[in-house]
């Protein structure tokens, strides 16, 4: 929203302060204001009123005119000019010889063999509108010769502040809110709104009006006739204009003034058109054609004024083209309300027309403001157009109030919050200022809070130190520390375990983290041949690219390491993140913590990347948790799992993930020749395993005995289901099993394993070792191992 | 002396001075020292001498025999010494200028800074608090103190799932369960709430170089009896100092959250020209930080705890935003790209 600096000083003396410190203030304590402020005027000097004494055409040009202007000092002026609209007798906007227009310091200057010593100017060029039609064409009755800023305030300083931080602040959407802001600041005094006296057409005709629907908080309306003004001053327009609004006719530009200056929308009906005022919904949805000639769908949840059956306006939002102002009005119906801030925001939502007005209503405008934006409105009306006669009396209905509001509390309590001492007497102050009964008795204060601020904004005690700790000043705070007492802070163990991980796979393993989004990525994921499984869905996605939440990362990580094919021959990436599997019996997402790696590699076989991966899990477990990971063979469930070595991963019992290959379909999609791994484990589970910790056993004294087996595999037998033949039989004697050798041929698979037999106590003697590994063999012939003593 | 033994001793002498290397003075030994050797051999002949002589020239072998021995060791810790200086001679000196070979894995920035800021606030008996990223409508806004319909609402575009939830668009959506976590030994032991919660968050919206639908915050409060926006000041100001690690101005002004009263935004200082204002904070001298302010009474009324008892603080820290000035990342969407090229840079930063 754009300020004016001159529109706030009409209701507070400024006079002797630094301006741009205020705005600053201002910024700091009430709302953010955008860094560019504007000085209007600063770039115009030297433009006088002159009056246009004789025109000529010129004789080479058909645009140009020769002119002779007077500027009062009785030696007339010789102007080249071009605009369309000159005349004789024509008082206009003159910038003499060294004056500045903008970027233009006016010389003497020849235009097509003729000497030009000034320039008549437009209001685009005085910077006062974007009219560039013609000169100005000045009717008030001022001496020649008066500069143009003593007639119009063209000099003024134009801020900007961000309407987001205006969003529970529904008392500054109009400069006399802004000014009560400045007043507080300044510690000066807000001025009384001057406004006309309604109580004189009390015995006036009532307006015939009913709000029909609770939607309508308050209506108030007065009708008035002979209208004759058309085009507002020049003070009203520049105003308009410096305030970003564009001057329509004398009547629209009042209301949008009265808008900007007291933040009440309001709106004129050509009183024809409007004799029966109703407000109340419809039944069914229908057309209505807004003012701006736009046919919009309505529907029944619309809140829409109507003379009796017909709409005319959309309540809140804007007018119908029907009932509209048009050059022969003479007679006005006023409307002044207000309406549920709620239906108003829905409404601007289904109706994707979001207006000046509809902006204001929706932060909850104060009730109590309808009638005296009536009387501020009829003063300005009367002031301009001293014809207009009001013909009915103010016809108001005020259907809900807010009840009012009266806090109180102590100065302990103050201080308690703020946590430095703020004395009674400038809370006080402050208060009073932003227009807060306050009343002291000892330390405890009690205070009525303003209608303009109960609406949503000051309900609570809280509510109260904000409007005391922002005019006081946060630079100002004092900064202390809590006194608070300090306690061990313990983090989680899957706080730990996921940052112990993260070490380890970056440190060791020199993986890569990186982050996916929380969706599969059709697109990408279509590319490499994976499906999108069915999961719980986004309701409200805007990019078609991203509907379904991921069930697991190794599709998204997949679609990750297609992006880093160039990136090297060989790498490894990780993530820690969240996946959904489905819905539980409440309806409520079943959500996971997981970490997904894949490795990939042009210059590793399969079996080299696989097993990579598969110690790096082995590490985490055994790094960790001082645990081993055993594995079983799975079942393919996903289009992106090669079937053969997918695995399941089990910690302490639990399975807590997979290990697989990519799909050939989809690792030749990402790279013809790499090869591509990944796993995927449940951090909250692999958390959840228990950390069998480190358990220290004293070296023994004692040589070990070391025997190598070679095992001929039988096929179809892991060596994880041989584990269980030494493990029984090789007691506490047997320290360590190893595998030193692996030999494979088409029909031979070889595994040598060295036993390390030792005791803490003694001596080992080759016949008691003998015995254990005699049994040992025994249960392996038992699996069709056949033996072969090293 | 006798002849044969000083012929012995010139022809030992001679092969001796001959060897060059150990395996060859060790041949030399056994042929003159071993059980079969030339200086043992020479009392075999001296059967035909008489007693006196036999004395004599017993005594001489033996000399020589000493002589050698001597010799041999001597010889030998020349060509040690000799083998070594070979050894020395014959390492070639190494290009050490050549491109380390080295392979580092990589952090997430987000990790980073992730990390240096739970350090901090750890150090201050912050705890460390994780949050799902499917929250409820409760948490993200109900006990949030804004309820259906409310305004707020339209300030954060949330996606929403078909079965009613949402993915968090802010992580104090984790701010009730904290409270009610911690809560009770609040009340009954008087063990202030003080936590953290970095998390993801979502936010509907079209991405771009400076926007993204998927981003990091870092929620943070502290409840107690009398907390107070003097603290406020005081932990956000101490916390930012430690995170640029530089003593870094803030500055407070009003900002409007429903779930804290009085609401503010935090600006501190520009790190770029240090607040004498320059392009990177549009010549203003400040950067809007994060978002913080007292605990709303109806958030802390929800969460369990009497909010005339108790008062506290909470803020909001954008860490993505944190990560991208700490390390002048221009893109925001590098950060979810999976680019190795942009994040394999991020190996450590303690």
């Amino acid at each position: 929203m754009l300020l004016s600096m001159n529109w706030i000083e009409d209701f507070v003396d400024l006079s002797g302060l630094d301006k741009l410190d205020l705005i600053h203030r201002f910024s700091l304590s009430t709302a953010e204001v955008e860094n560019e402020i504007f000085f209007k005027g600063s770039d115009i000097s030297g433009v006088v009123v002159a009056e246009i004494k004789s025109v000529e055409e010129h004789p080479k040009s058909k645009k140009l005119h020769l002119l002779k202007v007077d500027t009062g000092s009785g030696e007339l002026t010789d102007v080249v000019c071009g605009a369309p609209n000159v005349r004789v007798g024509m008082k206009t906007a003159f910038a003499q010889l060294g004056a500045q227009v903008g970027e233009i310091t006016i010389a003497p200057r020849e235009l097509a063999g003729y000497t030009s010593c000034g320039m008549c100017c437009s209001e685009a060029e005085i910077g006062i509108s974007d009219d560039h039609s013609g000169i100005m064409d000045i009717t008030d009755d001022v001496p020649l010769g008066t500069d143009i800023k003593k007639l119009y305030a063209v000099d003024d300083i134009i801020f900007e502040v961000d309407n987001k931080s205006l969003t529970n602040r529904p008392d500054l959407w109009g400069h006399y809110g802004m000014a009560r802001e400045f007043a507080a600041l300044a510690g000066r005094e807000l001025k009384t709104l001057t406004t006309d006296d309604l109580t004189v057409y009390d015995s006036l005709p009532s307006v015939d009006m009913k709000i029909e629907d609770t939607l309508c908080k308050r209506y108030s309306t007065i009708k008035v006739e002979n209208i004759s003004r058309t085009v507002s001053p020049v003070n009203i327009r520049i105003r308009l204009y410096y305030c970003g609004m564009r001057a329509i006719n004398y009547l629209a530009d009042l209301t949008n003034y009265l808008m900007l200056e007291m933040g009440q929308p309001m709106h004129a009906f050509d009183a024809r058109k409007v004799e029966k005022i109703r407000i109340k919904r419809f039944d069914a949805p229908f057309t209505f054609r807004t003012l701006d000639g736009v046919d919009r769908n309505v529907d029944e949840n619309t809140l829409m004024i109507c003379n009796d059956n017909t709409p005319v306006a959309i309540a809140g939002i804007m007018g119908g083209l029907d009932s509209e102002i048009v050059d022969d009005t003479t007679t006005l119906t006023l409307e002044s309300a207000t309406f549920d801030a709620a239906s108003i925001r829905k409404s601007t939502v289904r109706l994707s027309h979001r207006t000046d007005a509809s902006m204001r209503y929706e932060k909850s405008l104060d009730p109590e403001m309808t009638v005296p934006a009536i009387g501020r409105f009829l003063y300005l009306l009367k002031k301009y157009d001293g014809g207009v006669k009001v013909v009915s009396r103010l016809t108001d209905e005020y259907a809900v109030k807010f009840p009012p509001v009266t806090l109180h509390f102590d100065q302990h309590f103050v201080d308690r919050y703020t946590g430095i001492t703020i004395d009674s007497g400038t809370i006080v102050k402050t208060l009073t200022g932003l227009g807060f009964k306050v009343a002291l008795d000892g330390e405890n204060f009690t205070v009525d809070v303003p209608s303009w601020r109960i609406t949503k904004d000051v309900t609570m005690n809280a509510d109260i130190i904000e409007e005391i700790t922002r005019i006081y000043g946060y630079d100002n705070f004092e900064v202390n520390t809590t006194r608070s007492p300090l306690y061990p802070v313990r983090m989680t163990t899957v706080k730990t375990n996921e940052e112990k991980i993260k070490d380890m796979l970056v440190k060791k393993f020199a993986l890569h983290e990186v982050h996916s989004y929380v969706w599969a990525y059709n697109d990408e994921l279509k590319a490499l041949g994976i499906a999108i499984e069915p999961n719980v869905r986004l309701a409200n996605a805007t990019n078609p690219n991203i509907e379904t939440l991921r069930h697991s990362i190794i599709p998204t990580q997949l679609c990750q390491v297609k992006t880093n094919v160039s990136y090297a021959p060989s790498f490894g990436i990780f993530e820690i993140g969240r996946t959904v599997s489905g819905l539980d019996e409440n309806n409520l997402c079943i959500e996971h913590k997981k970490l997904a790696v894949t490795l990939f590699s042009k210059n590793d076989d399969v079996r080299t990347l696989y097993f990579r991966m598969r110690d790096i899990l082995a590490a985490l477990a055994l790094d960790i948790k001082h645990s081993e990971l055993t594995f079983a063979a799975a079942e393919p469930t996903h289009d992106y799992e090669h079937p053969v070595n997918l695995n399941k991963i089990f910690l302490n019992g639990t399975e807590i993930g997979i290990i697989g290959i990519a799909h050939p379909v989809v690792s030749k999609n990402i790279d013809k020749k790499a090869a591509v791994v990944f796993a995927e484990i449940d951090i909250d589970l692999f958390a959840a395993s228990e950390d069998y910790g480190i358990v220290y056993e004293e070296p023994s004294k004692y040589p070990s005995i070391e025997y190598d087996l070679s095992l001929d595999m039988p096929e179809n037998l892991l060596f994880g289901d041989l584990r269980a033949c030494w493990q029984t039989e090789g007691g506490e004697l047997l320290k360590n099993v190893s595998i030193v050798d692996t030999y494979d041929t088409e029909t031979i698979h070889r595994i040598t394993v060295r036993f390390v037999f030792s005791s803490a106590e003694r001596t080992l003697s080759s016949a008691e070792v003998q015995e254990i590994l005699d049994k040992i063999t025994a249960r392996l012939s038992e699996k069709n191992v056949s033996i072969k003593m090293q | 002396m006798d002849e044969r033994i000083l012929k012995l001793k010139a022809e030992f002498e001679s092969r001796l001075s001959e060897t060059t290397d150990l395996t060859g003075l060790d041949s030399v030994r056994v042929s003159y020292l071993g059980k079969k050797g030339s200086i043992t051999a020479l009392l075999k002949g001296m059967k035909d001498l008489t007693a006196e002589e036999k004395k004599a020239f017993g005594a001489d072998v033996n000399k020589l025999k000493e002589f050698a021995a001597a010799e041999i060791e001597k010889r030998t810790a020349e060509l040690k010494k000799q083998q070594i200086e070979m050894e020395i001679k014959s390492m070639p000196a190494f290009d050490i200028s050549v491109p380390a070979a080295c392979e580092c894995g990589s952090y997430h920035p987000i990790t980073l800074v992730q990390r240096q800021c739970e350090t901090i606030f750890k150090s201050m008996g912050f705890t460390v608090e994780d949050y799902s990223e499917v929250v409820t409508d409760y948490e993200c806004f109900e006990s949030l103190n804004i309820p259906k319909h409310h305004p707020a609402r339209d300030m954060q575009d949330t996606y929403y799932l078909e079965n009613g939830q949402l993915l968090k668009s802010q992580t104090s959506a984790a701010q009730n369960a904290i409270l009610r976590k911690y809560g009770p030994a609040l009340i009954e032991n008087g063990t202030p709430i003080r936590a953290i919660f970095p998390g993801r968050c979502f936010r509907n919206e079209a991405t771009d170089a400076c926007h993204e639908n998927t981003f990091f915050q870092m929620e943070g409060m502290m409840v107690d009896k009398d907390i107070s926006i003097s603290n406020l000041i005081y932990f956000m100001k101490t916390m930012l100092s430690e995170v640029f690690r530089k003593d870094i101005k803030v500055r407070l002004r009003p900002g409007f959250f429903p779930f804290v009263e009085p609401g503010f935004e935090l600006d501190i200082s520009c790190l770029i020209c240090g607040g004498t204002g320059c392009p990177s904070c549009k010549h203003s001298g400040w950067l809007e930080l994060c978002p913080c302010g007292m605990i709303h009474p109806n958030v802390l009324r929800e969460g369990g705890i009497d909010p005339d008892q108790y008062t506290g603080f909470a803020f909001g820290l954008g860490l993505t935003r944190l990560a991208m000035m700490k390390y002048g990342i221009k893109d925001i969407r590098d950060l979810n790209s999976g680019s190795l090229k942009a994040l394999s840079q991020f190996t450590d930063d303690e």
